[in-house]
């Protein structure tokens, strides 16, 4: 167990050390290589090339050079990302044959590679990351850790003023001051529901019981969505540390993270992270010597997309089937094991320590009116850059997808936009103007879920992408409640019905007071929210619904039963290329003439449109 | 279902399509699941799970595809399912209900060459007329017996005789265990649910259980011997119907161990609900029947036979008899208050001459639970234990008519059953099982001592370790 004094001691030599990961101006010949460990990186073979680094650094003999392995930078789009501090030299793309170069060159010559350096949204390259236009609108707040520090190291995590907030509260606030800090910050739940974390502990705090428990919701299920992922992959000490002021806060002594089985470096880092913080006895009983005792363990989630919603949760946890219970009571009377709980996202949580270090006034300085701090999004769909972004609540929706995210490739048109996943709505491009916060999500019938951000160009369909996300509720409904059980898998029945060309307008009507009903009848938010996707669609795209019910098409070309193939005249050579291929000789015309369709014997397979080497059939 | 379909105005299926297809799990002697009915309410999940604490059924898969099933999706007849049948009283649509026998006892009852000779469990008479719209906790028995004579069976016996034999055969087995402090507690083994729970879940404790059979295999066991022998009739020519207020004795009619030479002691069983049916088959207008009486001489019975329906009343029989024949004195009072009642687990302690005597009563499985673990741990401090696994006992047994659940709420049925059980009782001549005169003239002329060796063949068995789980299937 460590002293607090020599927690500082570590704090100070550490910070001294790692001064170059953040002061680009730092004093000092030695030089820091970080490279990506997130999911994304890794996958794309990045711990191949942290090897290759530590095997060139020692033949070499290279002095003054460390290899780091850092959570997320969230430039996924550019990854294998790796950084060269203190300079700050920005490599995207990088494979593991590329390593020589950049140790011959840059670390042993200090010449830039310039082959490797990552393009701007103009096509520049860029050397250093903070020039990129992608970091330009962010302000890093729970990812501030993330790919800077080495996440399984808790030193590193100490050195950048890791466990001072725990230290500050349990040394100089009351948890009534801790309560107020977190309600005066204006800080909501960042698991997509929005309710205001400090009245959440306050109540929490308030109901008698000997014993109570903090859980954190790591059981991140959207489609697309992987902040709570980065976060606990690059900083999983801010989790634990912002665990232990809840528990201090409400008067607890055990926490339980429940993470989804499928985020094997989440779960390593995180039981990593709780083994040191044990060691140092920044966990266990008597922290810092005083009376507040605190452990956590992890709970491994089954995969189970209801298990995020906070009840089924529990009951998960608590060894049962992973579904909803009636609410009230809520958690934070009757929870775990029947016992008073506070439940918070891993983003919320990742806020906590910000806060009490940084004070309520400078975090609610942040944001809009409602909406304080910052949101992290994982971007993706059709946009340049698909990453992780944090901005500040009120960025627009333009600003992420055209300055951050980098507009939308292939010079294609922005169609829509997907917030809250299968529970959320689109936002369609008359609104690409609206701040981004919960009550304008709200308002325009999205919602500001727990971050996941699609972007989608004009070749989606929108009652397919209703049909994506039905799908998926459908699928992971637990079954409990009937109107989510049923009436979602009949929604669905609808929506294919439509997609296959077979939909009338009845179909519409109909699907659209089932979908009310369902809202109003389900018993947990994934029932509740799951008609969200079809609702806005129909909201903003029922132009399209109609045109798939009445003229029996499909614009985008998605709906594969609608599409008629069809050879143009003008570009149609006559090479017969098509006959030959096609599967059910749909095909017909004499050599060197044009061939033609029969539209009856065509299975639409696409055979034909790959085979001819003129772009003639469409 | 049909009064909710009522209240909300629904007519017709506005939004149809795929339907979910199971198939119906009948393999099992006493339970049949036909989950194509199942509206997935979980009503059984929660009896099964709360009430009993067994769990052999939960729900299974996700959203549409969820549905309630058992361990590796088993047939109930493979998993740990005691066979209780409080799921089918809790079910609302007739998705779980017991495996009908009616028609094979149409067929008996249409052959000349069979003696069909019906018995009668005494928990059944207080709720039969319930099936015919009389009010709950009505003694009927004369209306069955005269029922049951229409339906065309040759003999209509009472049950509560062989009562009588179990408590002599009990009582004797419970002194000598006493005296030679052998495998006490011992337990109770009139209810086959409670048996099959703790060979399935207590193996280690079998050898607690009282080798006796249930009073109406005993009863099947003397009706083709002696019965069969008096009368001159071929024990095979003789096909025994119990009719119970429970679907376990389905299963147990149907052990090895309860064959002797290969015959079966009881043929069939049918529930309650069954004979009910089987009247309203025979267009009998049951309200209107007259008062009949039970055949001579296997329809005596003391009204320590009739209290075995309810909770305690085995323990109770038991102790008015196990008195007597300690002391060979009177027993003034017959009541005892301790052992009755609703709550969980009953004790008591009763000074029998010199002794003294500590005994147990529990019911519900999820009681039986309790003392189950007790006498696991060796930490019983009683030597008698009473079990029916069935909440308030047989008198609500998972054969009884089914009431919905806003009648269950509101009116409290166990307690009106086990009155007009406890009102036979106070009413009956005799109230003491050794003191049943038929009883000790077929002890005397066929049998011999009680725990004798023509006893121990006729009415004892034996119990052997249950897998929990067949997976080989």
């Amino acid at each position: 167990m460590k002293s607090l004094e020599e927690l500082s001691k570590i704090r100070e030599e550490k910070r001294k050390e790692l001064d170059l990961r953040k002061n680009v101006n730092a004093d000092t010949r030695e030089k820091h290589i970080l490279v990506c460990q997130g999911t994304g990186c890794t996958s794309s073979k990045s711990p191949k090339i942290l090897e290759r680094f530590k095997t060139l650094i020692e033949e070499k003999k290279i002095e003054n050079v460390r290899v780091i392995k850092t959570g997320c930078f969230g430039l996924c789009a550019k990854g294998p990302i790796v950084i060269i501090r203190p300079e700050d030299t920005f490599y995207a793309m990088v494979t593991p044959e590329d390593v020589d170069e950049i140790i011959e060159k840059h670390i042993l010559q200090g010449q830039v590679v310039e082959r490797l350096l990552c393009k701007d949204i103009d096509g520049s390259k860029v050397q250093k990351l903070d020039d990129l236009t992608f970091y330009k609108k962010q302000k890093r707040i729970a990812l501030k850790n993330c790919g800077v520090i080495n996440p399984e190291k808790i030193d590193e995590y100490i050195a950048f003023d890791g466990y001072k907030a725990l230290e500050k509260v349990l040394k100089e606030m009351s948890a009534d001051e801790v309560i107020d800090t977190i309600d005066q910050s204006g800080l909501r739940g960042r698991g997509g529901a929005g309710f205001p974390t400090g009245k959440k502990w306050r109540l929490t705090k308030e109901v008698v019981g000997e014993q109570k428990y903090v859980v954190c919701n790591a059981d991140e299920g959207d489609p697309g969505a992987f902040m709570d992922r980065s976060i606990l992959e690059g900083d999983p000490h801010a989790v634990l540390e912002a665990m232990e002021i809840a528990g201090y806060a409400i008067g607890a002594n055990k926490g339980y993270i429940y993470v989804r089985a499928e985020y094997p470096i989440a779960v390593n880092r995180l039981q990593i992270a709780i083994e040191q913080a044990r060691d140092y006895g920044i966990l266990g009983n008597n922290i810092f010597g005083t009376d507040f005792s605190f452990d956590i363990e992890i709970r491994l989630g089954a995969g189970a997309f209801v298990c995020g919603e906070e009840t089924a949760l529990l009951e998960s946890i608590e060894g049962k089937r992973g579904q909803p219970r009636v609410k009230p009571p809520y958690p934070a009377n009757s929870g775990l094991w029947g016992k008073p709980t506070l439940i918070n996202n891993v983003e919320t949580y990742a806020n906590i320590a910000q806060i009490i270090l940084n004070g309520a006034d400078w975090y609610s300085s942040i944001g809009t009116e409602h909406s304080k701090g910052t949101k992290v999004f994982a971007l993706g769909g059709n946009v340049n850059n698909v990453g992780l972004v944090e901005v500040p609540m009120g960025t627009t929706l333009r600003e992420i997808v055209y300055d951050i995210g980098g507009g939308i490739p292939n010079g294609r048109d922005f169609k829509a936009a997907q917030t809250g996943g299968p529970s959320g709505g689109c936002i369609p491009k008359e609104h690409l103007d609206t701040p981004i916060d919960y009550e304008s999500l709200k308002e325009i019938g999205s919602m500001m879920g727990s971050g996941g951000l699609i972007v989608m160009d004009d070749t989606k369909c929108m009652v397919s992408l209703a049909k994506f996300y039905l799908e998926f509720t459908v699928s992971e409904s637990c079954g409990k409640c009937t109107p989510c059980r049923i009436g979602t898998k009949r929604m669905l029945e609808i929506l294919e019905k439509i997609c296959n060309g077979e939909g009338s307008e009845v179909d519409i009507y109909k699907i659209e007071k089932l979908a009310h009903n369902i809202q109003k009848a389900s018993i947990c938010g994934l029932g509740q929210s799951a008609p969200n996707p079809v609702l806005s669609t129909l909201k903003y795209f029922r132009e399209e619904y109609k045109e798939h019910v009445v003229q029996k098409e499909c614009r985008a070309k998605e709906c594969k039963a609608m599409a008629k193939i069809v050879i143009d005249e003008e570009k149609c050579k006559g090479c017969g290329l098509c006959q030959r291929n096609c599967p059910v000789g749909a095909i017909s015309g004499e050599a060197r003439e044009n061939r033609v369709i029969d539209q009856e014997k065509c299975i639409k397979c696409g055979t034909c449109i790959a085979a001819c080497p003129f772009h003639a059939i469409g | 279902m049909q009064e909710l379909a009522i209240k909300f105005n629904v007519k017709n299926v506005e939004f149809q399509g795929e339907t979910a297809k199971h198939e119906i799990d009948d393999k099992s002697p006493s339970i049949v699941r036909d989950f194509n009915k199942c509206i997935l309410c979980r009503r059984c999940v929660a009896t099964c799970k709360n009430v009993q604490n067994i769990g052999a059924i939960d729900c299974i898969n996700r959203g549409f595809d969820s549905c309630i099933s058992t361990t590796y999706d088993n047939s109930l007849n493979d998993v740990n399912c005691t066979f209780c049948g409080q799921c089918i009283e809790a079910c609302p649509t007739g998705a779980l209900r017991e495996r009908e026998y009616i028609d094979d006892v149409w067929a008996k009852l249409k052959d000349p060459d069979t003696y069909v000779i019906a018995q009668t469990a005494p928990a059944v008479r207080v709720a039969l007329g319930e099936e015919f719209g009389m009010e709950i906790g009505t003694n009927v028995t004369g209306k069955m017996v005269s029922g049951l004579k229409r339906l065309g069976f040759d003999k209509v016996f009472d049950t509560n005789t062989a009562a009588d034999f179990t408590i002599m055969e009990e009582a004797t087995e419970f002194l000598e265990r006493f005296k030679n402090k052998e495998h006490l507690p011992m337990m109770t083994s009139c209810c086959p649910a409670w048996v099959r729970f703790t060979e399935t879940e207590y193996p280690e404790n079998i050898p607690h259980l009282s080798s006796c059979k249930s009073p109406h295999q005993m009863f099947g066991a003397i009706l083709k011997s002696y019965y069969a022998k008096k009368n001159d009739i071929a024990p095979e020519k003789i096909f025994v119907v119990s009719v119970m207020p429970c679907i376990a004795k389905k299963y147990e009619s149907k052990r090895e161990e309860m064959k002797i030479d290969g015959i079966c002691d009881v043929d069939c069983v049918i529930t309650t609900r069954e004979l009910a049916r089987m009247i309203k088959q025979a267009n009998i207008e049951f309200t209107k029947l007259d008062d009949e009486s039970f055949d001579h001489p296997m329809g005596e019975a003391t009204g320590a036979g009739a209290i075995f329906g309810a909770t305690g009343g085995v323990m109770e029989a038991a102790l008015r008899t196990a008195y007597e024949l300690i002391t060979k004195e009177e027993l003034k009072e017959l009541n005892f208050e301790e052992v009755r009642g609703e709550k969980g687990v009953k004790k008591a302690t009763i000074k029998i001459g010199d002794a003294e005597v500590k005994v147990a009563v529990a019911h519900g499985l999820g009681n039986a639970r309790k003392v189950s673990e007790q006498i696991k741990n060796g930490e019983a401090d009683y030597d008698f234990l009473e079990v029916m696994a069935c909440p308030g006992g047989c008198i609500m047994g998972g054969g009884q008519p089914i009431k919905s659940s806003k009648i269950r709420s509101e009116v409290d049925i166990r307690r009106k059953r086990s009155e007009a059980i406890y009102a036979i009782d106070e009413k009956s001549v005799i109230r003491k099982s050794h003191k049943n005169p038929i009883m000790q003239e077929i002890y005397k002329q066929y049998i011999g001592e009680p725990g004798g060796h023509k006893a121990h063949e006729l009415l004892h068995t034996h119990y052997s370790e249950k897998e929990k789980y067949c997976i080989d299937e």
